[in-house]
């Protein structure tokens, strides 16, 4: 199906892994410090900025590379450098409120659907594949060309096309864990349902979930910004990677390179350090996944 | 099971899909956007107008009423009307679809070329430098926005090298299109034997179908290593080293046919990624297919080509992923019995 589950489709069966220090583990270093430093930065963004990201200055317009504007200025003198940090906050903002938003609704429909079973997990399963029958990108197109640009409705828009993967995940875990011995002997002392649910099955879920919500901040991050791309997301003047590299584009034919090139880079840099960290804490915790890099 | 009781199983689950698309749909394109009578009725419009457009759109009716309107519309190929071009989003698609059709095969044909060779060698030289160096191009192309690839290529090849023409649409001004047969330029002008057209729409072809190319291969290269380790490290294949076979033969036509079976799954996901894709790609260069039309609409307040596109795509995406099923059944009976 084609949808955000393509992430999660990796082989299963695979040669294991070689343990130890690699220079993987190096690696996955270096994403978790990017992911730290680019956190920091956007969240000190209005302190470490060396400008005010909406500040004009007709006095320099279109400079390029320099030690004043160290990654430009755009056509109204706006220094790039601040716009990227601000533009840092709202990235990761609107992909972390999805990407919690689509975890919690998701867990919440799977736990349901797979330690009910029957007709809700019929009316739950059979929303998820329609929901994936979409392609992710375009179903988010489509809901926030329905509901208007906002922050909020990107948000909403990814998170509905992420719930299916994990309420699959979620209930394929119930499915198998809830007629285990454990959860068998949790029921024969008279545990309540939400209780079992809670404290004896969801628990187990955590490891792949982390792993899933990981990889899933990458996606979330390049379509909030191919929607603001394309005009659908994040509108101007508000300062967002994709809508920068948007308004950059037009620069393209007369060689103001920098305009375009920055944000993409940092759209590529974040994306790139959260799918190796993903794939760090997959081999971490869940040894099921482990395999083919 | 036989393949024709599979056959019958598998078209019976696409009407519940279907339907939860439409309902999908039909709920984007009917209950969020406000009031639909109010926007075709005008700003001017007087209360009363608008009632009367409510009762004349049937918006006053029960919803399943609305969706089973909404449903008879569509078998009709009823996809709505732009307020932009002033004709049914059908039309409109009809005449782009070729446009975005040919950019699709030509990225599939850059993925596939690039992808499968790749993903092939890099499971036979495990570990090896064009392992890792797959291993990098597969990372780092996954983590770059299509949008921003093709931009680069854009500045490199049109900006510094100037050997791309202008990202604005398919030909260049003054070559005129070759005549319609198929509506996919390389194919009618290869045809007919318009020569100049035909150089310059491979020449306009040619960054957008490389962009979005090297956005699927990323993927693609990655599944077919992956399959391909399974199947090496499987009994067979060991028989068949064991039995003294040419490495040639076991490799290629032992292995390789094995390993590509599972790819054909992958199909459904690649289309995902290539629609998505499309609409960026055809953005930045200006190409003239309908995710373009539908973003472009956009712009000027029109939402029925987004609403069609968003149906359009998703139709044919359950569709494309019904073929790879019954293909997948074809190529390998055990799945039947799932």
């Amino acid at each position: 199906m084609a949808a955000p589950g393509a992430f999660v489709d990796e082989s299963p069966a695979a040669p294991p892994a070689r343990r130890g220090r690699r220079p993987a583990n190096r690696l996955s270093g270096a994403a978790l410090g990017t992911i730290v430093l680019l956190a920091l930065l956007g969240a000190l963004a209005p302190w470490v900025a060396p400008y005010d990201p909406d500040a004009t200055d007709p006095s320099a317009p279109l400079v390029s590379v320099s030690w004043a504007h160290p990654l430009g200025t755009d056509i109204y003198g706006r220094d790039q450098l601040s716009r990227l940090l601000h533009a840092a906050r709202v990235d990761l903002l609107v992909a972390l409120a999805a990407t919690v938003m689509a975890l919690t609704a998701g867990t919440g429909l799977g736990a349901v659907a797979g330690f009910r079973g029957g007709a809700v997990d019929q009316v739950v399963m059979r929303a998820v594949d329609a929901v994936m029958a979409f392609p992710a990108f375009v179903l988010a197109m489509g809901i926030t060309a329905a509901l208007g640009n906002s922050p909020a409705h990107v948000v909403l828009a990814i998170a509905v096309t992420h719930v299916p993967v994990y309420t699959r995940l979620v209930r394929g875990e119930m499915l198998r864990i809830r007629e285990m011995e454990y959860a068998e002997a949790a029921r024969t002392v008279g545990n309540r349902a939400h209780r079992i649910v809670f404290y004896h099955l969801l628990p187990n879920c955590v490891p792949p979930l982390v792993v899933q919500a990981t990889l899933a901040m990458g996606f979330a991050i390049l379509t909030v910004a191919a929607l603001s791309f394309i005009g659908l997301g994040i509108q101007p003047p508000q300062a967002e990677w994709g809508a920068m590299t948007a308004e950059g584009a037009e620069y393209i034919v007369s060689g103001e390179w920098w305009l375009f090139l920055f944000p993409g880079l940092a759209i590529m840099v974040t994306v790139l350090s959260f799918n190796l960290l993903g794939d760090a804490l997959r081999d971490l915790l869940d040894p099921r996944l482990r395999g083919v890099r | 099971m036989g393949f024709g009781r599979y056959l019958i199983r598998r078209l019976l689950l696409v009407v519940p899909t279907l339907v939860g698309v439409t309902l999908i749909t039909f709920a984007l394109t009917y209950l969020l956007p406000g009031n639909p009578a109010l926007v075709k009725a005008g700003p001017l419009a007087t209360p009363e107008y608008v009632a009367d457009m409510e009762r004349r759109m049937g918006l006053d009716r029960p919803v399943y009423v609305q969706y089973w309107r909404y449903v008879r519309g569509l078998a009709r190929g009823d996809l709505g009307q732009s307020a932009s071009t002033g004709r049914p989003v059908l039309d409109d698609f009809r005449q782009r679809i070729p446009a975005t059709l040919e950019l699709t095969l030509a990225s599939l044909l850059v993925a596939t070329a690039a992808g499968i060779p790749l993903g092939v060698l890099s499971a036979l030289h495990r570990d090896g430098p064009l392992d890792h160096l797959a291993r990098v191009l597969g990372v780092v192309g996954v983590a770059m926005p299509t949008f921003w690839t093709g931009l680069l290529a854009l500045y490199v090849f049109f900006y510094v090298l100037g050997v791309a023409p202008a990202p604005l649409g398919r030909l260049s001004p003054g070559v005129s299109a070759p005549p319609h047969l198929t509506g996919l330029y390389v194919v009618d002008a290869a045809l007919t034997g318009r020569w100049p057209a035909l150089a310059s729409a491979l020449h306009h072809l040619m960054l957008p179908a490389l962009t979005l190319g090297l956005a699927v291969m990323a993927p693609l290269a990655r599944m077919v290593r992956a399959t391909m380790l399974e199947i090496l490290a499987s009994d067979f294949i060991k028989a068949a080293w064991a039995a003294g076979l040419p490495p040639a033969r076991v490799i290629y036509h032992d292995a390789l046919r094995n390993a590509l079976i599972p790819v054909i799954t992958l199909l459904g996901v690649i289309f995902g990624f290539l629609m998505a894709g499309n609409v960026v790609v055809e953005r930045v260069f200006a190409w003239p297919g309908i995710g373009n039309y539908a973003v472009t609409s956009l712009m000027t307040k029109d939402p029925a080509p987004i609403q069609g596109f968003v149906l359009f795509v998703a139709v044919v995406s359950v569709l494309v992923n019904l073929a790879v099923d019954v293909l997948y059944g074809l190529a390998d009976p055990r799945i039947r019995l799932r």
